[in-house]
């Protein structure tokens, strides 16, 4: 499992080993305040990152 | 006082392992440990009725077990429950507490368990239920028993129950008001200089301590693999049709998405009080990623996106739920064949 969040210290706090910063509380794959084809783009890489974390041994 | 009590195959004198198989029996009167509670609580006190059963069948037919022993009980009434003590013996733990806490809901009737700290019972029930701290030890059966005993004897009268320390039972995370002498400024300070000292104090609210958990081995072969999306940001379908609570939460949804490549915030609604819902009601994407994770699918990144992604609220949310919550959803995700999983909290 990898866990998305922007509140990544109580993810690390709870013992979450796998752990991809999140871009906000109220839009953790996303962001309001961008174009919506930035906000996609944003998206896949933030999602490419958790598949990269899974793929990975290292903690995070 | 009338009392009932569960013994698993050992402590009702059937056997060891071999028997843990065994289905319920029923039998009047007191066996094993039954007799030393019925001496210790005295000539008023008697065991109407023993429930044995194995630690196996007791786990893999909770229910049946569970409803049978209710059963039992609805046409011989009994003042109070009890069941061990069970040591450390996880099967024999979770049986015991699921039992108690149904004749406690069900029925009204008090119980009393007994189990050591570390018994996976504890996890599930220690907010529910009196829980004696028996340690591991089965040596000293004799003092739990008898400390059972003293709590039986203070439930049957209906008298006020002292704190974990004074009763001996394991803490169930109540927080009790009280009037003392001390101030707390003062309290606090004697507790510090006691801890510069070297010397024991006690804390009034024990720290919550997470245990490591284990680090899965990586992914593989993510291009074969099925991931599943999961999140407790609280998105539900329309009308949460599983009514998912929007705080302490105590259900969890799954929600098909095959076929789709995007959600429409339309079909969704967010059941969750801790953050402002208004992003993820626009774009429920913003949460739970589908569409990437479609266009992942579909790039042959990875294998295959799961139809289904579940979802809670994870706001104000005690432990004694989640643990619950995060076993239930990680059996579902391994009937379901899923092989790894991403996660989106809030």
């Amino acid at each position: 499992m990898v866990q998305i969040t922007a509140a990544k210290p109580i993810a690390k706090m709870v013992g979450s080993n796998r752990v991809v910063l999140g871009t906000g509380i109220v839009h953790v794959t996303g962001d309001a305040k961008l174009p919506p084809a930035e906000e996609k783009e944003l998206r896949r890489k933030l999602v490419q990152k958790a598949l990269d974390a899974l793929q990975s041994n290292e903690k995070q | 006082m009338r009392i009932a009590h569960y013994l698993n195959q050992f402590f009702g004198g059937i056997g060891a392992e071999e028997h843990a198989g065994r289905a319920l029996e029923i039998h009047e009167g007191a066996v094993g440990p039954g007799k030393l509670l019925e001496s210790l609580l005295g000539s008023d006190a008697r065991v109407i009725l023993t429930f044995v059963c194995g630690d196996n069948f007791a786990v893999e037919h909770q229910a049946e077990l569970t409803a049978a022993i209710l059963e039992k009980l609805r046409e011989t009434r009994v003042d109070l429950f009890v069941a061990g003590p069970c040591f450390d013996a996880g099967r024999y733990g979770m049986a015991a507490g699921a039992i108690c806490r149904a004749v406690q809901t069900e029925l009204g009737v008090p119980v009393v368990t007994a189990m050591s700290e570390e018994n996976p019972g504890v996890d599930l029930y220690r907010d529910a239920l009196y829980i004696i701290d028996s340690g591991t030890n089965v040596t000293k059966l004799r003092d739990v028993v008898a400390r059972m005993a003293a709590l039986c004897k203070k439930l049957a009268a209906n008298d006020p129950i002292g704190s974990p320390t004074q009763e001996g039972y394991l803490r169930r995370g109540w927080l009790r008001d009280q009037l003392v002498e001390k101030r707390a400024a003062t309290r606090l300070v004697d507790m510090l200089v006691a801890k510069m000292k070297g010397e024991l104090f006690e804390s009034e609210m024990p720290a919550t301590s997470f245990a490591p958990v284990p680090m899965p081995a990586a992914v593989r072969n993510l291009s074969k693999a099925r991931v599943m999306l999961i999140t407790d940001g609280g998105l539900v379908p329309k009308g949460n049709p599983d009514r998912i609570e929007g705080t302490a939460a105590t259900r969890w949804g799954s929600y098909n998405i095959g076929g789709s490549d995007d959600l429409r915030g339309e079909d969704y609604e967010v059941s969750h009080g801790g953050y402002d819902t208004r992003f993820v009601q626009e774009d429920p994407d913003r949460l739970v990623p589908l569409d990437a994770m479609r266009e992942m699918e579909k790039n042959g990144v990875i294998g295959k996106l799961h139809d289904e992604f579940i979802s809670t609220c994870g706001r104000s949310n005690p432990l004694s739920n989640t643990r619950r919550l995060g076993r239930e959803i990680a059996e579902k995700a391994k009937r379901d064949g899923v092989d790894a999983i991403i996660l989106t909290s809030t």
